[in-house]
């Protein structure tokens, strides 16, 4: 066993909240830039050129991509051999708190969904997926994400019999919510699970490199063929007309019960916001 | 067209402005968003007197972050404008002349845009930095307990933006939508 001491954790969660909240993603940032081109309408041009102006600034002010410095999605892969000393959710939360507070971040959560709607103050409570893996060290993923693009997401139970061509239909449904995150978005896509768990496969997806590919030939054809259908739909750069509404759609699938479909949409904004760190 | 406008804005002002075209805004903003719209739209209802004047005022649909020190503004940038679609006829009518926001409007809110004669700006979502340094001058205004969801009064400086719905019923959501739909 590897003990590991829950500060390390909180001490790498700030360094990647302030850094996911200041740096734009590179494989985004280069993404924008080498789809520039490709772009017919001369708003999306402008926009796309703001978005690379903006990932400059924030990098020289230090000052966040965007002011909506999102819920701290965290995904934490746990290698079985890791001993943490402490308590891991308070040093998650803990990690937060003090990156929004000390990077002057927008503090974003309300404690009570439905009634006073009270903000916490300090950004927490994060939402925490952990996954243990063989191994001695801790695989730390920052995802600040938005509310706008969050709003944006899609979750359906399909008809079986509905196959492929059900999936295709719902995911080109869903969208035309890009319209609303703050295109070029990344368009995640579970399918297969549970309905529970289909809604964090497709959160996974968004984690995944704009230039990899799924594994499985089936899925990255789809991957491909949805990509193009949602850059025919005309939503363009922030929801304003053109071609470039999506940089890449992730499409991951997992095991279902015989009798199930499942499948989830979600969206990243072009403000992607991304971080990991290994402990 | 290329426009350079100043606030307040008058009827000669949004008249001319159509869907499409480039803006570079000079004069004062107040942000508003969800709940600062609540407290505006309840004070018309009561019949109480609004924290500033509507007339010919512009909103910016925005909840900025804080500022660090030495710096005018922290990152500011638009949020959805439909969740304030509710809101906005109401506002109109007491004179509000110019919203600022990201994304589509409810067809209510264009019919309004109509009636008062106003117009629907959209500021890119997600350059926020970029757009903090057109602030020159931020003060927290009203509501200061809201948090990010505080009125604060913004002087802006040739700040960037496109008319998505004019007054006379132009909407470059939709037009652009058609115009760049692919078979």
């Amino acid at each position: 066993m590897r003990e590991i001491s829950t500060l390390e954790v909180t001490k790498a969660i700030k360094d990647l909240c302030l850094q996911a909240n200041r740096v734009l993603r590179p494989d985004v940032l280069e993404a924008i830039r080498a789809s520039l081109g490709f772009e017919v309408s001369p708003t999306g041009k402008e926009i796309m050129e703001q978005i690379i102006k903006n990932a400059g600034l924030a990098v020289s002010e230090q000052l966040p991509i965007c002011q909506d410095t999102g819920y701290v999605g965290v995904f934490i892969e746990l290698g079985q051999d890791v001993l943490l000393k402490g308590d891991l959710t308070l040093a998650i939360n803990e990690g937060v708190k003090e990156a929004y507070d000390e990077g002057y971040l927008r503090k974003s959560m309300v404690a009570c969904p439905i009634f006073e709607r009270e903000n916490t103050g300090d950004n927490t409570p994060a939402f925490i997926t952990v996954d243990t893996v063989p191994g001695d060290k801790i695989k730390i993923t920052v995802i600040p994400k938005g509310g706008g693009t969050e709003n944006a997401s899609r979750l359906q139970m399909l008809p079986v019999s509905g196959g492929v061509e059900a999936v295709k239909e719902f995911v080109l449904e869903a969208a035309e919510g890009a319209a609303k995150s703050c295109p070029p978005v990344i368009v995640g896509v579970g399918i297969g699970a549970s309905f529970d768990k289909v809604g964090l496969l497709a959160k996974k997806a968004l984690l995944r490199s704009i230039a990899d590919s799924n594994p499985d030939p089936e899925l990255a054809a789809l991957e491909n063929e949805l990509l193009v259908r949602i850059n025919k739909l005309g939503i363009g750069p922030a929801g304003l007309g053109g071609r470039i509404t999506a940089l890449a759609v992730k499409i991951e699938a997992a095991p279902t019960h015989i009798a199930c479909l499942p499948a989830a949409v979600t969206f990243n904004c072009h403000a992607a916001r991304q971080a990991e760190a290994i402990i | 067209m290329h426009y350079k406008i100043h606030t307040p804005l008058d009827d000669n002002t949004v008249a001319k402005l159509k869907a499409g075209d480039t803006i570079e805004i000079t004069g004062t903003l107040y942000t508003a968003r969800d709940q600062a719209h609540q407290r505006l739209v309840e004070l018309i209802q009561k019949g109480q007197a609004l924290p500033f004047g509507l007339k010919g005022q512009i909103l910016f649909y925005a909840g900025p972050a804080p500022t660090p020190p030495g710096k005018v503004m922290g990152s500011v940038g638009p949020t959805t404008s439909s969740r304030m679609d509710l809101f906005t006829p109401v506002l109109l009518a007491y004179g509000l002349k110019g919203m600022i926001g990201k994304g589509p409007r409810s067809p209510e809110v264009k019919a309004a845009l109509i009636k008062y004669n106003a117009v629907y700006f959209a500021a890119t979502g997600g350059v926020a930095a970029l757009l903090s340094s057109y602030i020159k001058k931020a003060e927290l205004f009203a509501y200061p307990e809201l948090g990010p969801e505080a009125i604060y009064r913004l002087e802006v400086e040739n700040f960037p933006v496109v008319v998505a719905i004019d007054a006379w019923g132009g909407d470059l959501y939709d037009q652009n939508r058609e115009l760049y739909k692919e078979a």
